[in-house]
């Protein structure tokens, strides 16, 4: 028999060492020509056990693990389990402590965004928008050495408040980066959006409807630029959302363009939220940043944060001790990666890395959760399900001791 | 004529540099990305990012490194053409960092293959990673 060579589809591997990737994962495209009709995703290459490693530490200790899932949302993990251990020790924090944290919130959102838009410029061909943006992306990093001492992984949050406060006499300088910041945005979104090449590349390429977005349970920018206007800090408002005024920004399109619209305007909210904690600074008491929390009592509790790629959700069991027995993270990637299947299939090869690029993939928050190979043969001996059934049978055992 | 050893003649200018990301945070990656934007701007001594290993003098190792990475690790560090400088960046890659009690660590990069320079830091500035190579130039 002949071998049909045209209907075979033909494999496209992307990773698991890409240059367009700055982290290791591998896409496969199926593709028959130069359209893909299928993509498959392995993972793996960036777990570390982070879960597991939780419930050896001690709460403190925790938040320095959890700043390590990502380093570019390295605020919105602590952020999530601190609001997730101040429902489980039921503690209101002062309004101090809720301004730092909403700034610098706000300012992770500021760099992650432009990070992206960088990137997405890299992978559109525009390496002057990417050089450029990273460049706009600096005096962001000066301020949060300023604020909090490192450049990334800030180590603010503790439970019942943040680790450093912002004196008074700083605010000026902070505004004042802000105003260069805010001029440098304005030039950058003049740009970009009036671009004739970013149009024609970016308008209706990886359309997401609406129901794609309920379908897939995307959140953060991707949802918001499907029309679905969802987002934590309004939803269920923390810290210092609430006291301050800002809108959620929503595009209707769905396309890559229509994601960068999103988050360059949300740039713009971002600066305006943080200027109006900076105002809310000046009225609190300096010094006045935390609660004292002695210990945790025992009991479950969940925490949300809105961070720059979407709803990131922590879920903690205690029992009174001093470190977690159960500690649980979702990361919004988890669920923005699956609309792959819908963004790149009828694409070209071209499109569907901008495509893939679009949602802001962030894979080493998304790896908790590991099928149990055989190192020897690279055969898998445990799959999900088996793992499942595993815990649930532990579950069993524990039951029957207690 | 001036003598001068291989591995100095080597590299003596112009290297090429080839990524490789372990289990990381993300942090040291767009650090070392950083490196590369205006402000450190290391293309300016010649640097540059390669998408293959085979074209490149340098290795930078960043993030931990898990049961899976490991393969991959061994897999890359064969085919880069040698000599080559490997230089691990971050706290992970030098010793495992806060991922070290993790179940699926596989040991620091200089337990898998030979490391030239260590760069600490969670993660090292930019600065840090500059100064970490010309140390390790100026010693070959």
């Amino acid at each position: 028999m002949k071998f049909d060579y045209m209907s075979k589809p033909t494999i496209i591997p992307i990773g698991p060492y890409h240059p367009l990737q700055a982290e290791p994962e591998l896409f496969k495209l199926y593709c028959d020509g130069e359209i893909v009709k299928d993509v498959k995703w392995e993972t793996g290459y960036n777990h570390r056990g982070i879960e597991k490693l939780s419930e050896s530490k001690t709460f403190d200790q925790v938040f320095f693990l959890v700043e390590r899932i990502c380093g570019i949302c390295s605020t919105s993990h602590p952020f999530a389990f601190a609001n997730c251990m101040e429902e489980i020790v039921n503690v209101e924090i002062p309004d101090r402590a809720k301004y730092i944290r909403s700034i610098i919130g706000e300012l992770e959102r500021i760099h992650s965004h432009l990070l992206w838009a960088g990137l997405a410029g890299h992978f559109l061909g525009y390496n002057t928008v990417f050089m450029w943006v990273w460049k706009y992306r600096e005096p962001v990093l000066d301020l949060f050495e300023i604020i909090t001492g490192n450049r990334n992984s800030y180590a603010m949050f503790k439970i019942g408040g943040v680790r450093r406060d912002i004196p008074n006499n700083l605010v000026p300088t902070i505004q004042k980066n802000l105003d260069a910041l805010k001029h440098k945005l304005d030039l950058l979104i003049g740009v970009v959006m009036d671009d004739p090449v970013i149009h024609a590349r970016t308008k209706g390429v990886g359309v997401l409807t609406k129901q794609d977005i309920i379908n897939f349970a995307a959140v953060g920018p991707t949802a918001r630029a499907s029309g679905v206007a969802i987002d934590v800090r309004q939803d269920d408002p923390y810290a210092a959302y609430p006291l301050v005024n800002w809108k959620v920004i929503t595009a209707e399109e769905g396309d890559v363009f229509a994601k960068i619209a999103v988050r360059l305007l949300e740039m713009h909210e971002s600066v305006s939220i943080i200027e109006q904690c900076l105002e809310g600074l000046k009225k609190e008491k300096e010094g006045d940043i935390e609660v004292k929390v002695k210990n945790v009592p025992e009991g479950m509790g969940t925490g949300r944060a809105e961070a720059p790629r979407g709803e990131v959700f922590h879920f903690v069991t205690t029992d009174g001790g001093y470190s977690p027995v159960r500690h649980k993270v979702r990361a919004p990637s988890y669920t923005n990666i699956s609309t792959f299947k819908k963004s790149c299939v009828g694409q070209t090869i071209s499109d569907a890395t901008i495509s893939l690029a679009a949602v802001d993939p962030c894979y080493c928050c998304t790896e908790r959760m590991a099928m149990v190979y055989d190192y020897y043969n690279k055969k898998p001996i445990l799959s999900g399900k088996d793992m499942i059934k595993l815990s649930q049978q532990k579950t069993e055992e524990l039951k029957k001791k207690l | 004529m001036l003598k001068l050893g291989f591995k100095s003649y080597i590299f003596k200018k112009s290297l090429w540099l080839f990524h490789f990301g372990g289990a990381s945070c993300n942090n040291c990656d767009i650090e070392i990305l950083d490196c590369l934007t205006p402000r450190y701007d290391v293309e300016r001594f010649g640097m540059l990012l390669v998408g293959s290993v085979r074209h490149a003098d340098v290795l930078l190792i960043s993030g931990s490194i898990n049961q899976k990475d490991k393969v991959r690790l061994l897999e890359i560090y064969k085919q880069a053409p040698k000599p080559i400088l490997v230089v691990a960046i971050g706290a992970c890659s030098c010793t495992g960092g806060i991922f070290a009690e993790g179940n699926v660590f596989a040991g620091p990069v200089d337990k898998i293959i030979p490391v030239d320079a260590y760069i600490p830091g969670c993660p090292p500035k930019p600065e840090a990673i500059l100064a970490g190579i010309f140390k390790l130039l100026k010693k070959k």
